[in-house]
């Protein structure tokens, strides 16, 4: 299974091909992209094995920033340090801020045209009727569970009837996890999963 | 300086936004509309519809239009860059210290009770935008019509934002 020299020289130009190929082709935002990451680079380049890819999905979910790019960097750190994930990153980042830069370009000169402007009214709505749907196809394990569900109201009362910060709601949330485990310790059975 | 404040600014966005691109949403709402106000909401909105429509991820896509509206090229190029910084070195850094603190059951306490918040911030965003996007009985129903094809069928996003600018060229021109 030993690559070549040569192939191994050139792993941080193949890794960002791989990720600008990505970067250009998937539509409708980060989770997207995970299917198509997990094709070309655990399919197909067999840079990652099965479950090293889900950790790193687990990693790249929890932590701050979006979770394509996060994943990108994680597999191009692992397969080749900091230049792999330089090379990953901008794989991942330039297509899409080409393709904005272009449309802002063009959009500045063309916002005002009455059929742009009625275009985006009929979409806006369905904006908000597509963060809804990614938010119960994400939700789905967690929704499940009505504790889970008492949280997230909470949360949400919180965070669109209160104005309160979204760092505040990230805080106590990590809060609220420490202290049910805390609180777990204490009560029922102890060390259950040590 | 511009170009100084869009790349603090969207570091700080990156860097709270634990989950993804719509968590970065509220903030965004709230660093970029409220406190800077370099972008009216109507204006945030169409990006958001840009950004579903073109490939990549949301957060990049936010991050390039509104550093272009602000600052031209290079408050697109900081923008953007200070939104991935946090990416750059949290996920380095895990990478190489992943298999000690992935395991460890408090980190997982962390990562159990994060997991409602998102979603509440990711429900907060959809609010958002529902406040100024669903004002009348016409965009009630295109929301309406929208929210069921997508849980409905296996529509493609894209698909269904093309019926919906379609529909409002139709139904609003």
């Amino acid at each position: 299974m030993s690559k070549g020299v040569a192939m191994r020289q050139h792993l941080e130009v193949r890794l960002f091909l791989t990720f600008f190929l990505i970067g250009a082709t998937t539509f409708g935002g980060g989770y997207a992209m995970l299917p198509i990451i997990h094709r070309e680079v655990v399919l197909r380049h067999r840079w990652l094995e099965e479950d090293e890819f889900i950790n790193v999905l687990a990693v790249a979910h929890s932590s701050p920033g979006a979770v394509a790019v996060n994943s990108a960097v994680f597999i191009g750190c692992k397969l080749r340090g900091f230049r792999g994930a330089m090379a990953a990153l901008l794989g991942a980042v330039l297509p899409s801020f080409f393709v904005i830069l272009a449309i802002a370009v063009f959009l500045n000169h063309y916002a005002e045209h009455p059929a742009a402007v009625a275009a985006f009214a009929g979409i806006r709505p369905a904006i908000a009727a597509l963060i809804i749907a990614a938010m119960i196809k994400l939700g789905k394990p967690t929704l499940k569970k009505p504790v889970k569900l008492v949280y997230i109201l909470g949360f949400l009362v919180l965070s669109a009837g209160f104005n309160v910060h979204p760092v505040v709601i990230i805080l106590l949330g990590a809060a609220s996890g420490l202290l049910l485990a805390y609180l777990g310790d204490n009560g029922e059975k102890k060390g259950e999963q040590m | 300086m511009i170009i100084i404040e869009l790349y603090l600014s969207f570091l700080k966005i990156g860097a709270f936004s634990i989950g993804g691109g719509y968590v970065m949403l509220p903030l965004i709402q709230l660093e970029i509309i409220e406190n800077r106000a370099w972008l009216t909401l109507p204006e945030f909105l169409n990006i958001l519809a840009i950004a579903e429509m073109t490939p990549g991820p949301v957060a990049i896509n936010s991050a390039t239009f509104i550093g272009y509206q602000a600052g031209g090229f290079w408050g697109a190029a900081f923008a953007t860059a200070g939104v991935v910084t946090p990416s750059l070195v949290l996920m380095v850094a895990a990478a190489t210290l992943l298999s000690r603190f992935y395991e460890n059951r408090w980190v997982q306490a962390c990562l159990d009770g994060l997991r409602p918040a998102v979603l509440a911030l990711i429900a907060s965003a959809a609010i958002f935008v529902a406040e100024s996007a669903v004002v009348d009985v016409l965009s009630a129903t295109f929301f309406a019509t929208a929210m069921a094809l997508l849980l409905l069928t296996r529509i493609h996003p894209v698909l269904a934002l093309l019926l919906a600018a379609t529909a409002g060229i139709i139904f609003y021109l």
